[in-house]
């Protein structure tokens, strides 16, 4: 096993009676990495993250997760992961510093709870029952229960769904200070600029299988990909062209109208156009 | 803490000394479940309060005297004494785990590194917590407004603490086992409620028990309530009165025998029934 790994798969097979859900990935995710898995809704996502996580089996594959076997965690392994799910877990009546200081009560080498608290900004939440918090205040609470340990391997399973614009943002530069901090994170999103904004590499996963794994500028070959050249024509109607030197042809295209071309753009496919692409919606 | 001329350990070695002992892991989860069940308001009233309001109305209802010298409230309130007690162990856990594993509680502290048996700590600790609390009410309104007589003999405080140790011991065994039956949240009381109503018409807790039905005593005779009222009677009852029961006699024998079998029943339930995610969640 590669020291330098801290996730390793290996032929990932995870079926529900007739549904597979999982069927043959293969992944690596390097230490110190921040590691996007992006797909639709019911691609296998969440069922890959929970069985690394521990808390799903799988059906057949080889699976290390900081050189453990998953399916078996014993609580040295536990303290070594951070985890926040999907759902998340409520503590009504008790406040965001009563939930933080309890769990950091079950690490061996835990951060301090106050310091934690004001990391993920909630220090003016701290005496506020969590059943007080917003959506976002919420996640961040998630946030602060998956990080209180100290883990070097953090799993972020949609974190910034049901966000306002401005809580993402937030929310990202979160995910940054503790990427820059060396945390090893694994997150799993639906959201291409959330992707694009905090992975080092982006695994697009559908059916079951990955797709591809990559930087997100290089995802599909992106950046060698055909650029569009749009403009509107003397008659007003529009006229592009696919092109491999859009400079050559912009060009040739103000030399034609004589300076200004009217209309005029070129872009090369987004990330959600190759994204569509893989997933084989385009 | 005793002084040593040891050298300080290393702080490699000293680190893991931070996370509070095993012993003290049970009690902070315990404080957790407590402070929780406290500041819910509506479980502290319906919990504390339901077998108040019961033995006030019995009270009311059935003003003679069941024997000369003898109150009904002296023979009900074991009744009371014994749903009060399955009240805050089997009914409280088989409503409260649904939701919790339903709302990923439970599926959170899995995710940590805490022992297993650290959280069935803290549901028995708030269970005993509950129940010597509301135990004590009871007997204290009893006394004040019923002229109820408390056990005068030590042997009889005796029979009173091991009795309602093996009792609760078995409802929060089953409690937590049919926790597991429930599919979402909300079934949980629409699984436990029945079953607790069933048991307290045919167990003695509203009837003499000796007046109901033979068959239904049958029946009562296969579930711990039957046994727990019974062990109660031969508290709060003068010894006479044990020629009253079905086997001549409070057959205490038979009560711990009874009790222990649904100890490890529910125990054997518990180890291979307990889920700690929802059936969704695979």
């Amino acid at each position: 096993m590669d020291d330098q790994l801290a996730i390793s798969v290996r032929g990932l097979r995870k079926a529900y009676g007739d549904t597979v859900a999982v069927a043959g990935v293969d992944l690596d995710v390097h230490r110190g990495e921040v590691f996007a898995l992006l797909g639709p809704n019911g691609a296998g996502k969440t069922t890959t993250v929970e069985i690394l996580e521990g808390y799903r089996q799988r059906d057949a594959g080889e699976v290390r997760v900081l050189g453990v076997d998953p399916a078996h965690p014993d609580p040295r392994h536990r303290s070594r992961v951070g985890i926040v799910l999907q759902g998340t877990g409520e503590f009504d009546e008790l406040t965001v510093g009563e939930v933080v200081r309890h769990f950091a009560g079950f690490y061996p080498d835990a951060d301090d709870p106050d310091k934690v608290i004001e990391r993920v900004g909630l220090t003016g939440k701290a005496r506020a029952r969590t059943h007080t918090l917003s959506g976002g205040q919420k996640r961040r609470l998630d946030v602060a229960l998956g990080i209180i340990g100290r883990p070097e391997l953090l799993f972020l399973d949609e974190p910034t769904t049901g966000f306002d614009p401005e809580a993402r943002r937030e929310f990202w530069e979160l995910i940054r200070d503790l990427a820059a901090a060396g945390t090893t994170i694994v997150l799993t999103t639906h959201y291409l600029d959330e992707a694009e904004a905090l992975a080092d590499r982006v695994g697009v996963i559908a059916a079951g299988r990955l797709v591809e794994v990559a930087p997100p500028d290089r995802l599909g070959n992106r950046q060698e990909a055909l650029a569009t050249v749009s403009w509107r024509t003397p008659d007003g109607t529009p006229g592009t062209a696919q092109s491999a030197t859009p400079t050559a042809l912009v060009v040739e295209l103000a030399t034609r109208f004589g300076g200004e071309v009217p209309g005029l753009t070129v872009t090369r496919p987004t990330l959600e156009d190759v994204y569509l692409t893989m997933i084989g919606r385009r | 803490m005793t002084t040593t001329t040891k050298p300080a350990a290393p702080a490699t070695a000293a680190a893991p000394a931070r996370r509070p002992g095993a012993g003290a892991l049970a009690l902070r989860q315990g404080r957790l479940e407590i402070t929780q069940f406290l500041r819910s308001r509506e479980s502290v009233v319906f919990t504390m309060g339901f077998p108040i309001i019961m033995i006030m109305i019995f009270a009311a209802i059935f003003r003679d005297e069941i024997a000369p010298g003898v109150g009904y409230t002296q023979y009900f309130i074991t009744g009371m004494i014994a749903t009060g007690l399955m009240t805050v162990s089997f009914q409280n856990l088989g409503i409260w785990i649904p939701i919790e594993r339903d709302r990923g509680v439970l599926k959170r502290y899995r995710g940590t590194p805490m022992p297993k048996w650290v959280w069935f700590a803290g549901k028995v600790i708030l269970v005993v917590a509950i129940g010597v609390a509301e135990t004590a009410l009871l007997l204290a309104v009893s006394v004040a407004l019923f002229d109820l007589d408390l056990p005068d003999t030590a042997a009889r405080w005796l029979t009173f603490g091991w009795v309602s140790v093996l009792g609760v011991t078995a409802c929060t065994l089953c409690g937590i086992a049919i926790s597991s039956l429930a599919r979402t949240a909300r079934s949980g009381s629409a699984v436990v409620t029945p079953v607790a109503l069933v048991l307290q018409f045919i167990s003695g807790v509203f009837f003499v028990f000796t007046n109901l039905p033979g068959w239904m005593q049958q029946v009562a005779a296969l579930f711990p309530l039957k046994w727990m009222c019974q062990g109660l009677r031969a508290v709060f009852l003068p010894d006479s009165f044990g020629a009253h029961e079905p086997g001549g006699s409070f057959e205490l024998g038979r009560v711990a025998l009874v009790l222990a079998l649904w100890c490890v029943i529910g125990l054997v339930l518990c180890l291979t029934t307990f889920r700690w995610t929802t059936r969704r969640d695979g």
